[in-house]
């Protein structure tokens, strides 16, 4: 197979997958949890009302598919009269509807959440990778040696500290006790370098583990011993062979963790009151409000569809030796 | 060579897998200490189950939930051994229930994502097909949602304080240890001893629970130790986030307790809780990966060490 079919296939497969996550969605939010009715109408709502109310939002309508729809009107068209078709053609139209809350379009939230999202995890992203990476290639030269297993060790530490200790010290101690950054507000550079701080000390432990241990394999590779036999440099040997081959495994890890820098950071926003969508997101979670919630999700679950495949493809396409099939 | 006494000397001699992993972690200091530091907090959850469970069948309030405004944020004492919170409640015996709930989470949620990746990975890379196709679409999809996100909408969806807890990391977990108990399994099933089995007239069932799921089955033991430690942080986020234990002691719930009270100096019940996660969570990440390394022989000829 050559790589064209097998991008047109990948790219084929989004579509189920997609089709899925629709469906699971619809099942979580609009079939377990009910109508809405009450929550969005308050305690002051009737019987009647609610009943006005599901009827205008097509809550009335049966759930997978209707019956009663292709008798009435005698075409294949009447059966998709349910709560689930009409739910997945919403979705692929990207009409999320407005939040129970805020009475807001949703798209719009969503829109305005994404750049202080971006402004947080962005940076800690590059931050992290660039130090982590150097951390990994240390190791990798010094690898057995007393250096190394520390390293290893504190990674391991310093990923079982709990998110929110992270979090909650370096509020109260760099921000509060010492001073030295502000601990709340979303207002410039100054008020984002500590969420950013804590974003990548918090995930280094992982971050060096996983790029150690890749470095490893490479290491260990028949090119490696050829490059320092022919008298290359331990510089010339780290940057030119092995990071090279290390990319491709590199790359994968990295494109597919991009998708999770759109949905922020849930508890990083919360605690520095950063407007993303992490913030977004939790206090979606506390009133319930269903659509903002299921735009959130399905944007994401997109989102990582995309890289997923863009992962896929770039693979192949650096590593040709791969098999396709 | 024949007859029992050949047969037993033979056997004498053969070294089992669990004699050889546990030949093999014996060596390892850390991983011992390790193993020591899930024991001892076994023995916590179980004093919480124990005093949990007396205290209702008693109908008394339990220890860990009884108030006294004469006595609220004192610092660690001898009557308090890690101080009180702000009901005067005692923050030690606060922290075994975390220890309670904590192994809940983890036991329960390993109960329901270990079976569902063995059987859905099994059956799908020893029957391939369609039924193939459909487990891979399956767990594409749920890897597909961001999990955090997933886990949370479906806590807060089913509700009811720990079940939702349960429910959502129990039903989102399995797709690591399913895409590679599938993937052994097609590579095991096109192996002589399979083909064996196969030829000796064993049936499908058998020649998947009894011939190959044992030589896969240290994949699922060392899943279930790398999990426990996420299990136990994600309960601690949920809680905290409001979607988890309610009127329990949870570490989350501690932590959530805590953190407003720092800033009046109050810092045993935030140190209690956060160090309570801290080294379970430690201790099964190393202890996980100290048997995998004990466990995996690829992986061990790779080290070669």
């Amino acid at each position: 197979m050559g790589f064209g079919a097998y991008a047109v296939r990948r790219l084929l497969y989004t579509i189920p997958v997609t089709l899925g996550v629709m469906v699971l969605l619809f099942l979580l939010f609009e079939a377990i949890g009910g109508s809405p009715a009450r929550l969005v109408l308050g305690k002051s709502a009737t019987a009647e009302s609610i009943a006005e109310w599901d009827a205008h939002n097509g809550y009335d309508l049966p759930l997978l598919i209707s019956w009663e729809g292709l008798l009435r009107e005698r075409s294949l068209v009447g059966l998709f009269d349910a709560q689930l078709p009409r739910y997945l053609w919403r979705l692929s139209r990207w009409d999320f509807g407005t939040s129970y809350v805020t009475n807001q379009p949703v798209r719009r939230m969503i829109f305005e959440g994404i750049i202080p999202s971006l402004s947080l995890t962005v940076p800690i992203f590059i931050a992290g990778f660039l130090a982590s990476i150097g951390i990994a290639l240390m190791c990798a030269l010094h690898r057995k040696g007393h250096l190394d297993r520390i390293v290893v060790f504190l990674s391991v530490a310093l990923m079982s500290i709990p998110y929110l200790g992270y979090i909650l010290v370096g509020q109260f101690w760099l921000g509060y006790a010492w001073g030295w950054f502000p601990i709340w507000g979303y207002e410039g550079i100054s008020h984002l370098v500590l969420p950013w701080l804590i974003g990548v000390v918090s995930g280094l432990g992982g971050n060096v583990r996983f790029y150690r241990t890749v470095m490893l394999d490479q290491v260990r590779a028949d090119f490696i011993r050829t490059a320092f036999a022919k008298g290359c440099t331990t510089r010339r040997v780290l940057w030119v062979h092995l990071l090279r081959n290390a990319m491709i495994p590199i790359l994968t890890q990295v494109v597919i963790t991009i998708p999770f820098l759109y949905t922020g950071s849930l508890l990083l926003e919360s605690f520095f009151g950063i407007p993303g969508l992490g913030y977004i997101g939790v206090h979606a979670l506390h009133t319930g409000d269903r659509p903002v919630l299921s735009a959130l999700v399905f944007v994401g679950s997109l989102l990582f569809v995309l890289f997923n495949v863009l992962t896929d493809l770039a693979y192949v396409w650096m590593d040709r030796r791969i098999r396709l099939g | 060579m024949a007859g029992k006494s050949g047969r037993q000397q033979w056997h004498g001699g053969v070294r089992t897998l669990a004699g050889d992993v546990w030949a093999r972690l014996k060596r390892d200091r850390t991983a011992l200490a390790c193993l020591v530091v899930i024991v001892v907090y076994c023995l916590m959850a179980s004093w919480g189950e124990w005093v949990y469970w007396s205290a209702r069948v008693q109908d008394v309030v339990p220890i860990y939930q009884v108030q006294d405004f004469g006595h609220r944020y004192e610092p660690p004492s001898g009557a308090h051994w890690l101080g009180t919170d702000a009901l005067g409640r005692d923050v030690f015996h606060r922290t075994i229930q975390g220890a309670r709930i904590a192994f809940r989470v983890g036991i329960i949620t390993s109960l329901l994502a270990l079976p569902i990746a063995m059987v859905l990975g099994g059956a799908a890379g020893y029957f391939g097909g369609r039924l193939d196709e459909c487990v891979v679409w399956l767990y594409s999809t749920v890897a597909s949602i961001p999990s955090l996100l997933l886990i949370l909408v479906i806590a807060s969806v089913v509700g009811h304080g720990l079940i939702g807890v349960y429910l959502g990391i129990g039903l989102t977990t399995w797709v690591g240890l399913c895409r590679l108990l599938r993937a052994e399994f097609l590579k095991h099933r096109q192996l002589q001893y399979v083909e064996a089995a196969r030829s000796l007239g064993a049936g499908h069932a058998r020649i998947i629970i009894r011939h190959i799921l044992p030589n896969l089955f240290h994949l699922v033991i060392i899943n279930f130790s790398l999990r426990f430690g996420n299990a136990v942080g994600t309960e601690v986020i949920l809680s905290f986030l409001g979607v988890g234990a309610e009127g329990e002691p949870s570490w989350g719930i501690m932590i959530s307790d805590a953190r407003l009270r720092l800033w009046q100096g109050v810092w045993w019940e935030l140190a209690a809780s956060i160090g309570a996660t801290f080294f379970i969570v430690l201790a099964f990440n190393v202890f996980g990966d100290a048997l995998r390394d004990a466990m995996d022989p690829r992986l061990r000829m790779v080290e070669g060490s």
